[in-house]
């Protein structure tokens, strides 16, 4: 029972009814209740069969971006520089490309990995983004941290992200 | 051969409780969820009916922990009693009329002992000490506060249950259960004839299984877990099934002593075989059990659960009245038809 402004009523046990008062009435009142819940629709998700798709906003884990097989970073060190927990770890060096620089080692060590998205945040060249994938395992540390094999998604595959980022920011 | 009869009686009797509690913790996992909107454990075989069988095999392999304290042969030995109580408690309910197979006559009952309403109130006597025992032996406070109170709600409720029966016993003139049954052909169930009673005596079997809204001694945010805190593997699952089965033998007892027991109102008009109406009887007989068990846990999850005072209040000074109430009404009754 709820008064007008949505708070509960108050109900001291002097102003029950003879019959509340036997609580046995009570008792089949709530068993309606309870018993029309069991016919009422579950809202269970049976996992591995029926899964959640995330939405275009949502940070799964960080991917590098690449074209034909060129990955867009140039090893500016900005995403190791920014991240909180120390995950991402570059080495850069030269190609003949026109952008000149390239990341020889990438790697993210996704045990440290806190997945908050600041390096796709600090990135200048839209090369690192948040996938939507997050149902990662492992069986050993040295399993968890991705190079560049792992990491490595073309982008349209990461369209919708893209699109996302080039909106909000 | 009447010792090989009991026998076979004994093992079917058993099996059937056994598997019943199992599946009983079954149903009320299903039927919670339902009641909560959500759908139970339904990976672990079909519909999930396998999920008491990976329970059991959970509870027996996982490592028995003692309290360094702890007087290690009463730990050991309280939840042995309390299943043992439970299962024996159900030699005495008859669950069919006679069966004539191979020209013997067999009573479906396991023990027809003819003072069978004395036999269960003992037992449930006895039942108390298997809470108290392990709350004591667990050398723990908790669980010392929760073997108390359990033992002193057990307590307080057999005096109205025993009183219940009573009226019962009037009205059939015996303490067998067999005639208790038997008594209550046609429409005279005794739930119409002592609605009073059956109240109380319903009430009296929630407290005496620490059923909600009587479960203060073994609540979780109360008690951390009352009297079986201490307690893991086999010996908790013991303690765990024990709790059920004692369901299932108060709904048989409630079923036996109030609704008729196996008796299907006018069946013998219907011209059966004999073989065919015990079977009927049998079917009448496990339905209204289910029927009981089932009232018992959907009411598990529609009320709130008792303060420990409220408890006593009411065993005390409502229900313990009430009893007497009716055994007076009811034997002015009797005297007057």
């Amino acid at each position: 029972m709820k008064k007008s402004n949505g708070q509960p009523e108050i109900v001291h046990t002097e102003d029950l009814s003879f019959f509340q008062k036997l609580y046995i009435p009570e008792i089949f009142k709530g068993l309606r209740i309870t018993l029309s819940q069991i016919f009422k629709p579950k809202f269970t998700r049976q996992y591995p069969e029926e899964r959640w798709e995330p939405t275009e906003a949502f940070r799964g884990r960080p991917v590098l971006v690449h074209e034909d097989s060129v990955e867009r970073c140039v090893a500016c060190g900005l995403c190791s520089r920014v991240c909180p927990a120390l995950a991402i770890e570059v080495q850069a060096s030269e190609t003949d490309l026109s952008k000149e620089r390239y990341p020889v080692k990438f790697e993210i060590n996704m045990l440290r990995c806190i997945f908050c998205g600041f390096c796709e945040e600090v990135c200048p060249e839209e090369a690192i983004v948040m996938s939507k994938e997050f149902e990662l395992t492992f069986t050993s540390q040295e399993e968890a941290i991705f190079g560049k094999d792992k990491l490595l998604i073309h982008a349209n595959q990461l369209r919708d992200r893209l699109e996302y980022l080039r909106a909000m920011r | 051969m009447d010792i090989l009869i009991a026998l076979i009686k004994i093992a079917v009797v058993l099996l059937a409780m056994l598997l019943t509690a199992a599946y009983l913790v079954y149903a009320e996992r299903r039927i919670s969820a339902f009641i909560q909107n959500r759908i139970g454990p339904n990976r672990v075989g079909p519909f999930g009916l396998l999920q008491p069988i990976a329970d059991v095999v959970k509870l027996v392999l996982k490592e028995d922990i003692v309290p360094a304290l702890a007087n290690r042969k009463i730990h050991d030995l309280a939840p042995v009693i309390s299943i043992g109580i439970a299962l024996v408690t159900f030699a005495v309910v008859p669950f069919g009329d006679r069966i004539v197979l191979f020209g013997r006559e067999i009573k479906l009952q396991i023990a027809d002992v003819n003072v069978g309403v004395l036999y269960i109130l003992a037992l449930t006597s006895l039942g108390v000490y298997g809470i108290t025992l392990s709350g004591w032996s667990s050398n723990n406070k908790y669980s010392l506060l929760g073997g108390l109170r359990s033992a002193a709600q057990m307590i307080s409720y057999e005096l109205s249950m025993g009183l219940s029966i009573i009226g019962v016993v009037m009205i059939a003139g015996s303490l067998e259960l067999d005639s208790i049954v038997q008594a209550q052909y046609g429409w005279k169930w005794n739930v119409l004839l002592q609605p009073l009673g059956f109240i109380t005596f319903v009430v009296a079997a929630f407290a005496e299984t620490n059923r909600l809204p009587f479960d203060l001694p073994e609540a979780e945010p109360e008690l951390v877990g009352g009297y079986h805190t201490e307690y893991s593997g086999l010996k908790f699952g013991l303690f765990f099934l024990a709790e059920y089965t004692n369901v299932v033998t108060s709904s048989a007892l409630i079923t036996t002593l109030y609704l008729g027991g196996w008796q299907i109102p006018y069946l013998q008009t219907a011209g059966l075989s004999p073989t065919w109406m015990a079977l009927l009887q049998v079917g009448a007989f496990i339905s209204k059990v289910i029927v009981v068990m089932l009232f018992f846990v959907v009411v598990r999850w529609t009320i709130p659960r008792f303060r420990y005072d409220q408890l006593m209040n009411l065993g005390w000074k409502v229900m313990l009245p009430l009893a007497i109430a009716n055994v007076l009404v009811t034997g002015v009754v009797i005297l007057l038809t």
